[in-house]
C-alpha cells in the first residue's frame, strides 16, 4: 500500500479532506455539487460494500438490503413515530446491523461461500423489497414522502453545500473504519479469511464469527447511507431501497476501483461518474452509462483484478506468484 | 370456503404451465452449472434478449414465434458460444467468482442494451390464437399456455436425448464428471464448454419462443426470471436435469397458489423464502446426491 504510516501519508490525508471541505465554498452551481455529493454517496456505499465484499472477500449480491433498511427505519420512525430525522440514525445503523447480523448468522452458520453467498443476499433483498411492497407500515408501493421542513435541525438544507459536508463527514468516518482495517488485528482476520478461510480457521481464526462480525458492520454503514438518501430525497420507495441496481452499484464502485483497498471505492465512483457524466453529456439515452459500467466491470475482472487502483500503485519489488490468480497478487500488499 | 375446488385446480394448472417454462429456462442453467461449474449470471438477460428477438421477427417480418423456434435456438446458440469464447471464458481465467462477476457485467450490458435500443416499455404480442382456451377438468387454460408446457417437455426430452444419446452428448458429461480425465482422453475440454454453454443459451431461444405468446417482454424481465431460474436449479439439485424438471413445476404452482392466496404483491415472496430455506437447510437439492 501508499506509506499511510508516514507523516507524508497524514498529510496527503488531511489536504485531501482540507480541499474536498472548501468544494462548497467555491462550487455554488447547484448541479455541481449535486453530482459532487453523489460522487461521495457512491464511494462512502462501496465503502460500506468494501468492508465485507473487499476486505473479508464476503462478496455480496444484495447490499441493497442494508440500504433499504437504514432508510425505511428513519422514513417511518420520523413519518409515523414524529422523530426527530437525526435522532433516526442510531436506529437505523442498528437496524442495518441487525439485518447484517440475521443474514450472517443464517449463511455463514450453513456454510454458505462465495456464488452461493452473493445468490443468497440477493434473495434476502428480494424478500425485503416485496415486504415493503406489500407491508402497511412501508406504504407498498407507493412509498414514503418526508415532508419538506427546511432546517438544520430537521436534517434538510435549502444549500446542497450542507449535504456535501454531511456527506464528506460519513465517508471520512467510513475512510477511517477501512484504515482501521489495514492495520487492525480484526482486519488481519478478514484478509485472512478472504485469502484461505481453512487455512484461517486451521490458525486459530474464529471465520465465522470475523464474517459475521464485517456482515454487521457493513450492513450498519449502509444503513446510515439509507438514511441520508431520504433526507436528500425526501422520498423512499421499495425499487429505490431494495432494487439490485443499488447492489449491483455497490458492487461495481468497490471492484472497479479496487477491493479490499482504503481509496478503491472513491476511485471507482470518481471513474462511474466520469463515464456517466461524460456520456450523458454526448449521448442523451437511457441505459448508455450503464453498459459501459458493464464493459469496464468485464475489463477490470480480466485484466486488471485488483481494480483502477493497482494503476497508481507502485510494484511490488517481490513478483513472483507461485500460482495462477489474483488471491496470490492481492496477498502482497496484504 | 372462499377458496372452492374449481379455481384452485385452474391455479394449479396455470402453475404447472407456466412452470413448464421455467423448467426449460433453468434447465439451460443447470446444465451450464452441472458441465462447467459455473452460476450464469447473464441467463435471464439472455433470455430477455431472445423474448425481443422474437418480438422483432414478429413486428419486422411477420414470422410467427412458435415458426421462429428452430431459428432463435440456432441464433441463441451462436450467441451463447460466441459469448462463451468471446467473453466469459478468457475474461474469468476459470475462477468460480470472477465467472459470477463477468457474467453480471454481460446482464448489465444486456439489460441496458435493450432499454437503450427499446426504452423501457412492456410490450406483449396478439395473435389470432393467443385467447383461444382448452378445456382440462374445471379449468380453463388458454391455448398458447398448453403448447408452451408441451413444447417444454419435448425441448426437454431433445435435450435429455442429446446429452445422453450422442458422442456430443458424452463428451458433455465426461468434462462434467472429470475434467482432466477428458483432456487426457483427447477431449478439447475448452470447447466442450463453449458448446455447452452454448447449448444452455440456446433453450432459451426456445424458452423465449414458447412464453412471448403469453408473457409480456420489457428490459427488466430477466431479473424476474434469474431467481426463479437460480431457485429452481438449486431447489431440484445444482446439475439435476430431473429437478430442473420438477422443481420448475414445483415453483410455477408455488407461484400461481402464492398469488391467489397472498395476493400479486406478496405472492412472490415464496419463490424467494424457498430459495433461501434450501440454500441454507439443504443445499444439494431435492435430487442433487451426493456427489
Amino acid at each position: 500500500m501508499i506509506g499511510w504510516t508516514t507523516p507524508r501519508g497524514w498529510a496527503h490525508i488531511g489536504a485531501g479532506f482540507a480541499f474536498a471541505l472548501l468544494i462548497p465554498a467555491f462550487v455554488t452551481q447547484n448541479f455541481l455539487l449535486h453530482i459532487a455529493i453523489l460522487v461521495l454517496f457512491s464511494a462512502y456505499l462501496g465503502q460500506a460494500w468494501n468492508i465485507a465484499g473487499g476486505y473479508a472477500g464476503q462478496r455480496s449480491f444484495g447490499h441493497a438490503v442494508f440500504v433499504g433498511t437504514g432508510a425505511y427505519v428513519t422514513a417511518i420512525l420520523q413519518t409515523r413515530f414524529g422523530w426527530n430525522p437525526w435522532l433516526t440514525l442510531p436506529p437505523a445503523i442498528i437496524g442495518g446491523a441487525a439485518v447484517g447480523w440475521l443474514i450472517g448468522f443464517l449463511s455463514f452458520r450453513a456454510g454458505l461461500r462465495g456464488s452461493y453467498f452473493a445468490l443468497i443476499t440477493l434473495a434476502f433483498s428480494e424478500v425485503a423489497r416485496i415486504l415493503a411492497n406489500s407491508l402497511e407500515i412501508t406504504r407498498g408501493g407507493l412509498g414514503i414522502l418526508v415532508p419538506l421542513s427546511p432546517g438544520f435541525a430537521n436534517f434538510q438544507f435549502a444549500n446542497k453545500g450542507n449535504f456535501f459536508i454531511v456527506v464528506l463527514a460519513m465517508f471520512a468516518v467510513a475512510f477511517g473504519i477501512a484504515w482501521w482495517l489495514e492495520k487492525s488485528r480484526f482486519g488481519a482476520r478478514l484478509v485472512a479469511v478472504r485469502e484461505n478461510e481453512d487455512a484461517a480457521a486451521a490458525l486459530g481464526v474464529d471465520t465465522f464469527k470475523a464474517k459475521l462480525h464485517a456482515l454487521m458492520l457493513s450492513g450498519g454503514m449502509a444503513a446510515l447511507g439509507g438514511s441520508f438518501y431520504v433526507q436528500y430525497y425526501l422520498y423512499v420507495e421499495p425499487p429505490i431501497a431494495y432494487g439490485v441496481e443499488r447492489s449491483v452499484e455497490m458492487l461495481l464502485v468497490s471492484m472497479i476501483g479496487g477491493s479490499g483497498t482504503v481509496l478503491g471505492p472513491l476511485v471507482g465512483s470518481i471513474a462511474l461518474h466520469l463515464i456517466s457524466d461524460t456520456t450523458r453529456h454526448f449521448l442523451e439515452a437511457p441505459g448508455v452509462a450503464l453498459i459501459l459500467y458493464g464493459i469496464v466491470l468485464i475489463l477490470i475482472v480480466g485484466f486488471l483484478p485488483d481494480g483502477l487502483i493497482s494503476l497508481f500503485r507502485r510494484r511490488p519489488t517481490v513478483v513472483p506468484d507461485t500460482d495462477s490468480g489474483a488471491p496470490a497478487r492481492r496477498g502482497a500488499h496484504a | 370456503m372462499i377458496y372452492d375446488f374449481p379455481i384452485i385446480f385452474s391455479s394449479v394448472m396455470n402453475g404447472l404451465m407456466l412452470g413448464g417454462i421455467y423448467a426449460l429456462v433453468a434447465l439451460g442453467l443447470t446444465l451450464i452449472y452441472g458441465v462447467l461449474h459455473i452460476i450464469n449470471f447473464a441467463h435471464g438477460s439472455l433470455l430477455m434478449i431472445a423474448m425481443f428477438a422474437v418480438w422483432l421477427l414478429l413486428e419486422t417480418l411477420g414470422i410467427d414465434p412458435y415458426v421462429a423456434l428452430p431459428l432463435m435456438v440456432a441464433g441463441m446458440f451462436g450467441l451463447g458460444y460466441v459469448l462463451y469464447k468471446g467473453v466469459v471464458g478468457p475474461m474469468s481465467h476459470g475462477e468460480d467468482a470472477n465467472i459470477l462477476l463477468v457474467t453480471l457485467g454481460v446482464a448489465v450490458i444486456l439489460d441496458n442494451l435493450a432499454l437503450y435500443l427499446f426504452t423501457g416499455d412492456t410490450r406483449i404480442i396478439e395473435r389470432p390464437y393467443s385467447f383461444e382456451m382448452v378445456e382440462i377438468g374445471p379449468a380453463l387454460i388458454t391455448l398458447p399456455k398448453l403448447i408452451s408446457f408441451l413444447g417444454s417437455l419435448a425441448v426437454c426430452l431433445v435435450l435429455w436425448l442429446l446429452i445422453d444419446r450422442t458422442d456430443l452428448g458424452k463428451a458433455i458429461r465426461a468434462v462434467a464428471k472429470e475434467r482432466q480425465g477428458a483432456r487426457l482422453v483427447g477431449i478439447d475440454v475448452e470447447n466442450i464448454f463453449a458448446l455447452t454453454y452454448a447449448i444452455g443459451v440456446a433453450c432459451l431461444g426456445a424458452a423465449a419462443c414458447l412464453l412471448l405468446p403469453t408473457f409480456y417482454v420489457s428490459p427488466q424481465v430477466g431479473n424476474v426470471f434469474v431467481i426463479i431460474a437460480f431457485t429452481i436449479v438449486v431447489l431440484g439439485g445444482m446439475g439435476s436435469f430431473l429437478g430442473a424438471l420438477v422443481g420448475g413445476l414445483i415453483i410455477g404452482v408455488t407461484e400461481a397458489l402464492g398469488g391467489l392466496f397472498l395476493g400479486e404483491a406478496l405472492g412472490q415472496i415464496g419463490i424467494s423464502l424457498i430459495f433461501i430455506l434450501i440454500l441454507l437447510f439443504r443445499p444439494t437439492g431435492l435430487f442433487g446426491g451426493a456427489k
